[in-house]
């Protein structure tokens, strides 16, 4: 437990930067703006890092301050997310590696390849 | 959920804490391992669609076109009823964090009504998704499905999406579904669409400033291959089915492994939503008649805190996958 102390105001805080974060993601999948939608930087859109990044942030202030990672000890933290973010990074690394050249290889030899699904 | 532990290790657990390893009570500790799990659980979900979608990405459907739809109003709206449905279950963690530190000052009757607040954001957050599966079953547009099981839309001369009601008119079919009444004793078929091939074609000669898109997307543009009206005709010779809307086999916005996905995932997230509000209303049952007062805390709230964060934490990039990117 977190101590007598209440977390009212850092709540309230916490609310507003996710609201803040989401607001910002809305409008920029609304608008796309060609320049981040169209080019790409290592792997995908501009865009996608920006709202993949925006989205870890927002992992963390809800792990941190909503779940309380923040007032645990440290190295239970640590166990888990250094847990969850080393299997994580594993397996999409692959995945999407995997994904990639599968789709860089089939494209054009079977048009539809749709047609096993 | 108290267990004693003989106490073995005269109190030098790892970091301090006795028998209680990390200071952190062993409920709490397991409700973690639990989310870990589940946490690697729904990364592999969202894994092998980042797979797929890598596979396909010249051919993946795009999110935009297809959530579309905001309540009163038939204009189509991308983003907006998501991003509804996403401070709606932000706006519930915020109330459930609340009442965890209601409890933390034993403070009973604030507790109560912050989680009956939760419920109820749990509640409008699973009767919006509902309704977003609602849209997405019932479809839009209508499509047409090609031998090979590729998806053709139509679109007009702007390059617009239509629906295929817009130039095909009334169905003037006289074919009659087959139900378990009617025909062979105990069988019977899906609901038939609208409209019928045989109308779609004919609709399609007879208005020669439509074409057809098929589900393919230009790389450069990010936006799906417009053909030109001759190859358009030519394209329909394969037309295979009209479709509407959205199941396991086939959905009229494109690849059936995007229907597959949304269901699969969203619904595994809707399910861990909905066994959250159940939870959380066991909770609340417990604290109405005074459980957790006479136990001196609050902590059973901390842990199904813990398990609502968590759901509104997979949302967050639940949203991102399906919506944004």
């Amino acid at each position: 437990m977190s101590g007598a102390n209440s977390h009212k105001a850092l709540i309230w805080k916490v609310f507003g930067i996710l609201s803040v974060i989401t607001l910002f993601e809305v409008v920029l999948g609304i608008y796309k703006p060609d320049a981040l939608h169209l080019s790409k930087v290592l792997g995908t859109s501009p865009l996608n890092w920006i709202f993949l990044i925006l989205t870890l942030v927002k992992g963390y202030y809800i792990a941190w301050f909503f779940m309380h990672l923040n007032d645990e000890k440290k190295w239970l933290r640590r166990s888990i997310v250094w847990t969850l973010v080393f299997f994580i990074s594993y397996l999409s690394f692959f995945l999407l590696t995997e994904g990639g050249a599968v789709g860089e290889t089939f494209t054009g030899v079977y048009k539809s390849i749709t047609q096993f699904y | 959920m108290e267990v004693t532990i003989q106490n073995e290790n005269a109190g030098t657990t790892w970091n301090g804490g006795g028998d209680r390893p990390f200071n952190s009570s062993y409920g709490k500790m397991m409700m973690w391992f639990f989310l870990i799990s589940d946490a690697l659980t729904f990364a592999g979900f969202l894994g092998a669609y980042g797979l797929m979608r890598y596979r396909f990405l010249d051919s993946w459907p795009i999110a935009d076109e297809v959530f579309t739809h905001v309540p009163f109003t038939h204009t189509p709206m991308p983003m907006i009823y998501v991003a509804f449905m996403t401070f709606v279950l932000i706006f519930s963690s915020v109330t459930m964090v609340l009442a965890v530190d209601a409890g933390h000052h034993m403070k009973k009757k604030k507790v109560a009504f912050y989680m009956v607040l939760t419920i109820i954001g749990g509640m409008i957050f699973l009767g919006s998704q509902g309704w977003e599966w609602k849209n997405f079953i019932g479809g839009d547009k209508g499509a047409i499905q090609l031998q090979d099981g590729s998806i053709a839309q139509f679109v007009d001369e702007s390059g617009h999406q239509i629906a295929l009601t817009s130039f095909v008119g009334e169905n003037h079919s006289d074919r009659i579904q087959h139900t378990k009444a009617n025909g062979i004793w105990n069988q019977k078929e899906a609901e038939l669409p609208k409209v019928n091939l045989q109308q779609v074609i004919d609709g399609f000669n007879h208005n020669k400033n439509i074409s057809i898109r098929t589900q393919e997307i230009d790389l450069a543009t990010k936006t799906k291959v417009i053909l030109s009206r001759a190859e358009s005709q030519q394209l329909l010779q394969n037309a295979k089915q009209v479709v509407y809307g959205a199941n396991l086999k086939v959905n009229e916005y494109g690849m059936t492994l995007f229907g597959d996905f949304f269901f699969f995932i969203t619904g595994f997230h809707g399910f861990h939503v909905f066994s959250g509000i159940l939870i959380n209303i066991i909770i609340l049952f417990n604290v109405l008649v005074g459980t957790y007062e006479r136990r001196g805390h609050y902590e059973m709230v901390e842990k199904s805190g813990l398990y609502w964060h968590f759901v509104d934490l997979v949302w967050i990039f639940v949203f991102t996958f399906f919506y944004l990117f």
